[in-house]
């Protein structure tokens, strides 16, 4: 009770916001009948939409850093930038998501609100300033990701895929919780704002304890993002969850994991710097290594981008390890996680428009002839993976480019070419996925079908096609932005 | 002679042996109930640290609701769990190998040097009328209001995930969908093949009669 300000509440307004509109949503959906079932994905995208107007308000009235809630909200450009992507990616991704789960009856509104409760998790993550808050919002929005991936109940596989996630994703909680409350017996405290400091007066008893903490932190971090040595949930989740939900675990909370591992690694231990950097090197390469590997093996496409997304994670560790020598290598990881998320929820929403009636076409082979089929879907696909594969004037290109700047700048020269090469090794079986989809022809049972969009779900990919290739041709506005969150 | 030290190493013992026996156990049912005599160790072990509000609530909350329930569970499921442990030995070796160095570095890192009394004190001694109750409800409402009330939302979501998992709609309901049915195309079910015709042979024909 000793020093205690009343917290400036205007400050977490979007928070407030969509928690208040989750618990209205919520009770909405239970009374509404079912003809009227589109309600609840309307509020929900409403929340959305004010949730970003809200967070955009407070770009332009908080320039400078705010603390508040005795130190564990934290409302700064990263947090504010960060929950802006959020909110757009979790925007698209509900509109991929609607017409998949009515056709497959896997719920009434509950994929909507437990997302909403998923994205105030991301929300909390974004602006946590003390450890605590960090896990809160990691559980939070963790949570509802593995009920929603068991959600297609008659489906063995989204079960035991949901099994593992939950399993590892408790170990991982488990982990990161061993290493904070490591941090709070030496420091005594887990507030992030004073904690480099502590850590620059700790002695080199502390420190051997503190180096222990930081391990156990990075190994819940890494497990959260899906990297090399702790990546063995992915392909399996990935696969087995219902398309649409793998494309909102593969975006949003990659996003909100970045904001966590900056706050934790730059912002709390500086004083460790030259330790997880070497970490992160060792993380980074064999996460590239074995991502690109391993996803050439793939037969199943959703499985091939779950190793893919392993090897950009492996990327975008490049960045973060890079910047406390070039800070322009923070601004490069930021770019490059953006960047992902995009292509990639856009890749598993072509793979969720076509899986139409209950038919799940996750095989490579399914995309054989593609073009002839639907040659706008077939050129947005191609968008997409020439921007992972980094091919200009793709966005992805900008993105691999701004990291091996920052590489050189850095002078990690050599990890640059390591990085340069696993891309090219990449580029094959990115490639693959054109090459068939252009010069193959489609399999027997597919010639002719007809491929039925609706035209929100037409305007969605479209604009995630087409913002892949304007953000290549045009990258400098999203370039600023980025710069300007981790400055 | 001071015996708070020996109740504290035989609160740690049965808390690190009981810990050990949840996993060993063969029935699942000893291991809940070893689980729960883990909680009491450590409750004993918080009360001997002044926080005697939230060891009662270890013992009320886990051991009396959520371990009982958690008893119930396992005695209605009747696993086989016998089958569920092949492979044990098999793994043994690395497991131990692992398990052997974490447990090294972990002692030499949290030991006395670094978490001794010289480094963190034994706490003052409180006034008999002093209440932690009070004490952790003032900055549980101010100071970690944000979390708190986090943490209520992570309750809430945990509730309706759980809900959402085991509630199930009617299944093979018999309904029809008309707008499935009018939207149907001839193309999704009907495909025309073109089966190349059988040739008569006039040869063959000709040949009888």
């Amino acid at each position: 009770m000793t020093n205690f300000t009343m917290p400036l509440f205007s400050v977490a307004v979007p928070e407030i916001f969509v928690l208040c509109m989750a618990c209205i949503v919520l009770l909405v959906d239970v009374f509404v009948k079912e003809r009227f079932r589109w309600v609840t994905y309307a509020l929900v995208q409403l929340t959305l939409v004010i949730g970003f107007l809200l967070t955009l308000q407070q770009y332009h009235d908080y320039p400078q850093p705010i603390v508040t809630f005795s130190g564990h909200y934290v409302l700064d450009k990263l947090a504010v930038l960060t929950k802006l992507f959020i909110f757009v990616v979790s925007f698209f991704a509900f509109i991929y998501a609607n017409l998949y789960i009515k056709e497959r009856r896997m719920s009434r509104g509950d994929y909507y609100i437990l997302g909403l409760f998923a994205v105030l998790g991301m929300q909390v993550m974004a602006s946590a300033y003390s450890f605590l808050t960090i896990f809160l919002g990691l559980e939070l929005s963790t949570l509802p990701l593995y009920a929603m991936v068991a959600m297609q109940k008659d489906s063995r596989v989204a079960i035991e895929a949901s099994m593992k996630y939950f399993v590892m994703g408790a170990l991982a909680s488990g982990l990161l919780l061993y290493g904070i409350s490591i941090v709070y017996g030496a420091t005594g405290s887990f507030e992030i704002f004073g904690m480099a400091g502590l850590l620059q007066n700790a002695s080199s008893t502390q420190q051997a304890a503190l180096l222990l903490a930081l391990v156990f932190i990075l190994a819940g971090i890494i497990f959260k993002f899906g990297a090399v040595p702790f990546h063995m949930w992915v392909p399996d989740v990935y696969t087995g969850a219902p398309t649409t939900v793998t494309l909102f675990i593969a975006s949003a909370p990659k996003i909100a994991a970045f904001a966590i591992t900056m706050r934790i690694l730059v912002e709390a231990f500086p004083a460790l710097t030259s330790h997880w950097q070497h970490a992160l090197i060792a993380v980074s390469i064999l996460s590239m290594f074995g991502g690109n590997l391993l996803a050439i093996a793939q037969t199943n496409i959703k499985r091939m981008l779950a190793y893919s997304s392993i090897a950009h994670i492996g990327y975008t560790f490049l960045g973060i390890l890079a910047g406390p020598v070039d800070p322009q290598g923070y601004s490069a990881a930021m770019f490059y996680i953006v960047t992902y998320v995009i292509v990639a929820a856009g890749a598993f929403a072509i793979i969720s428009i076509l899986s139409t009636h209950n038919i799940e076409l996750d095989q490579l082979d399914d995309y054989r002839g593609l073009n002839a089929r639907s040659p706008w879907l077939a050129f947005m696909m191609l968008l997409l993976m020439f921007s992972m594969a980094g091919v200009p004037p793709t966005v992805g290109f900008f993105a691999k480019l701004g990291l091996l700047e920052a590489l050189v700048a850095a002078h990690y020269v050599w990890l640059a070419a390591l990085a340069l090469l696993f891309a090219i090794v990449g580029a094959y079986y990115y490639l693959r996925v054109v090459m068939l989809m252009y010069f193959e022809e489609p399999k027997s049972n597919l010639v002719g079908t007809h491929i039925s969009v609706t035209p929100s779900l037409m305007a969605a990919i479209s604009i995630n096609g087409v913002a892949a290739l304007i953000l290549g041709l045009l990258p400098s506005g999203l370039i600023d932005l980025c710069r300007i969150s981790v400055s | 002679m001071n015996v708070l030290p020996i109740i504290f190493y035989f609160f740690a013992a049965v808390a690190i042996i009981a810990a050990f026996m949840v996993v060993t156990f063969k029935n699942p049912v000893h291991g809940v109930l070893s689980l729960v005599l883990a909680f009491f160790a450590m409750s004993g072990i918080w009360i001997l640290l002044d926080a005697e509000f939230l060891a009662l609530i270890l013992v009320l909350v886990y051991v009396g609701a959520v371990m009982t329930l958690f008893l119930f569970v396992v005695m209605m499921l009747n696993i086989d769990w016998a089958g569920k442990r092949e492979g044990f030995v098999r793994y043994l070796p690395f497991a131990a190998v692992i398990v052997l160095m974490m447990v090294a570095i972990i002692i030499t890192v949290i030991g006395p040097k670094q978490f001794g009394l010289t480094h963190v004190p034994t706490p003052a001694v409180m006034p008999a009328d002093y209440s932690n109750t009070v004490d952790l409800g003032s900055v549980l409402y101010t100071n970690y209001a944000y979390p708190f009330e986090v943490a209520g939302t992570i309750l809430l979501a945990a509730i309706i995930a759980a809900i959402i998992l085991s509630h199930h709609a009617p299944k093979n309901r018999k309904v029809q969908i008309i707008s499935k049915q009018i939207d149907i195309k001839r193309d999704q079910f009907v495909r025309l093949v073109d089966l190349p015709s059988e040739k008569k042979n006039p040869a063959a024909n000709g040949g009888q009669p």
